[in-house]
């Protein structure tokens, strides 16, 4: 086991490090200026700033050595500075996480809550009513555009009928924690701010629900599915002959087996909840990764880029890991094979 | 001599029972035949009748998309404008209309190609093996390290904003899946007799792959596909809705929301363009969903 896990980390290091070099030669290869995008008209007609600025950033160098430089200091936790916030990309990257981790993993724990039962009952009550209303709200929340979702929220629930507060983490009434951890739901109880506490859990509801939407329904449909799959083994069918009950075919012979896909997917899912928060955050003025990684691609920020790509990277293949050792628990068969 | 008339009356009621019971089972078949079908037919007239609004915009509104009247601006819904005016005065409908053109040929144009690129790399990877699969199946698990859209932006960022720049940045990171699809797809198929048939009979590596393999598989690509419509339409709407997609004043309807995004008492303006995507994607998703189930053996058994 510790082999395989070794050796998965290996390949997973040699991917990430080639995810950064591709990242690279997109953002050296295209016809986009960042000294234009960032300097302005007036400063980028004078040849002589451009010629400081281009120095000063290190762009005036060979593309390699750019790229050596970049891999010198990734040796020591350093990914270069940003040019729009002129600080260290990862202390930008620490800074905006824990916001995004906060947001993702609420929203993944009620797609969860939600997902799973429904797609349970789905599979039990095949063909019924209750199998269409979920596909139908599945399907629905699948296919629902984030940015619009979260514009009807805020206008029904914020604008109109006032029940929860407006975009952002706290309300601006509210004095953020001192930091200790970062993350706003550790931090408040901490410092004693039980008022910050529940206004930040307040503040939490809109956008989990908007980004829960489309991972609700994913789950849902694959946990329908792999049921169904379950049901029709002939396990099953020993466990009716016996005469077992209903209920407890279906939660302790067919849901456990059920879980592994969903296991799967539910770990790509909240890689996907962890970096596809761009549109939710930028809407909901949430101070995270996604809304960090927005700015920073439309000034074409290619330091801060390649640092979220690398962060990203990482993210996903962490996942995956998990992943599949979890896979490994829940099945015995696999580490046997 | 006549039989009783009792006989006659049971033969009697047993035929009228068995009638009753053969009209009742077919009644049964048609009500669980129209549950079943029910969402992905639904589906499918959405869509239908997008793509008919899409070619016939002109016909159907007597508004140009991009006419300005500023004295009209943020008209409420009413018989000149059913859908309001934005902003600039535009009619919201007749916007909406035109934009189903940019989303529908931006969804087939990314998927299609997209599909395409991705069908081709994982059928000759699973169909060679050795070297070749190595490399290729390394490249295709090296982009699903990116998120979809944290690169299309960055690439469309890059490029340049325009529709078409979008197109190719959604290509970068769209074929990916496909490749793993059909890899799958065609591992499962060369091994079978068929494949050996056509190999004994002399049939050239590439006919043997594209006119005999692929064929068989098709099924779950084309249901991979119709699902993945929405999702491309979805994607390019986010991005036109950060700004990353048409150049103003296009009409489409991601930035159309994001247009009328802060205008939250004249609902109008962004709540329309995103029910078009909304329904758009519920089209595409209740079809495939709808093919899926219809193709999968398991769920065909009862």
């Amino acid at each position: 086991m510790l082999r395989y896990i070794a050796s998965r980390l290996l390949i997973a290091a040699a991917m990430v490090l080639l995810a950064t070099l591709i990242i690279f030669l997109i953002a050296n290869t295209v016809p986009g200026d960042p000294v234009l995008t960032q300097l302005g008209d007036v400063a980028a007609n004078n040849p002589a700033i451009v010629e400081a600025y281009r120095h000063k950033w290190g762009l005036d160098l060979p593309m390699w050595d750019r790229y050596w430089i970049f891999l010198q200091g990734l040796t020591h936790g350093d990914l270069g500075l940003s040019i729009s916030s002129q600080r260290p990309v990862i202390e930008d990257i620490a800074q905006y996480a824990p916001a995004t981790i906060e947001l993702s993993t609420v929203a993944f724990l009620l797609s969860l809550l939600l997902g799973l039962p429904l797609g349970v009952l789905a599979a039990m009550k095949r063909d019924s009513w209750i199998d269409h209303v979920a596909r139908f709200i599945s399907l629905t929340g699948v296919s629902a555009p984030t940015f619009w979702l979260a514009f009807i929220m805020l206008a029904v629930f914020y604008g109109w009928l006032g029940w929860a507060p407006g975009p952002g983490q706290i309300g601006s009434d509210q004095f953020p924690p001192p930091e200790v951890t970062g993350f706003m739901l550790i931090d408040a109880p901490l410092a004693g701010q039980w008022d910050t506490f529940w206004d930040a859990i307040a503040h939490l509801v809109l956008p989990s629900i908007v980004l829960a939407s489309s991972t609700m329904g994913l789950i849902t449909r694959t946990t329908r599915a792999a049921m169904l799959e379950a049901l029709s083994q002939d396990y099953i069918r020993v466990a009716r002959a016996k005469g077992l009950l209903r209920r407890v075919i279906m939660l302790h012979h067919a849901l456990p087996n059920a879980l592994l896909p969903v296991v799967t997917l539910g770990g790509l899912a909240y890689a996907q909840l962890l970096t596809g928060t761009v549109l939710t955050e930028t809407i909901f003025s949430w101070p995270g990764l996604g809304r960090y990684t927005f700015q920073s691609a439309v000034i074409l920020d290619f330091p801060a880029i390649m640092g979220i790509t690398l962060v990203v990277a990482i993210v996903y293949v962490i996942v995956n890991l998990v992943v599949d050792v979890s896979y490994a628990m829940l099945d015995p068969r696999v580490m046997r094979r | 001599m006549t039989p009783p008339a009792s006989e006659f009356a049971m033969t009697d009621v047993a035929a009228t029972a068995l009638a009753a019971s053969t009209t009742g089972a077919a009644a049964g078949r048609r009500k669980r035949w129209l549950r079943r079908y029910l969402l992905p037919a639904l589906g499918g007239g959405v869509i239908i009748a997008w793509a008919l609004a899409a070619l016939l915009a002109p016909f159907l509104s007597p508004y140009a998309p991009d006419t300005v009247n500023v004295a009209g601006r943020l008209a409420e819904p009413d018989f000149a404008h059913w859908l309001g005016t934005d902003e600039l005065g535009r009619d919201v409908l007749t916007r909406i209309i035109y934009g189903a053109r940019t989303s529908l040929a931006v969804g087939f144009t990314v998927v299609l190609i997209g599909g395409a690129a991705g069908t081709l790399v994982g059928a000759v990877a699973a169909f060679t093996r050795g070297w070749t699969e190595e490399i290729l199946m390394r490249a295709t698990d090296l982009m699903f390290c990116f998120p979809p859209i944290i690169l299309a932006m960055a690439i469309a960022a890059a490029l340049g904003i325009g529709t078409r720049n979008t197109v190719i940045a959604m290509l970068v990171v769209w074929w990916p899946k496909f490749a793993r699809l059909a890899r799958s797809l065609v591992l499962g198929q060369r091994s079978l007799e068929y494949v050996a048939a056509a190999r004994t009979i002399g049939f050239s590596p590439t006919h043997i792959l594209f006119r005999q393999i692929l064929p068989n598989a098709v099924g779950p690509l084309v249901v991979l596909i119709t699902l993945d419509l929405g999702n491309a339409i979805l994607v390019f709407a986010g991005l036109s809705f950060l700004g990353l997609g048409v150049i103003p004043p296009t009409p489409e309807w991601g930035s159309m929301v994001s247009e009328g995004r802060e205008l939250v008492s004249q609902w109008w303006v962004a709540t329309f363009p995103g029910l078009a995507i909304l329904t758009v994607v519920i089209g595409f998703n209740f079809v495939g969903d709808g093919l899926r189930d219809w193709l999968d053996p398991h769920a065909r058994r009862r």
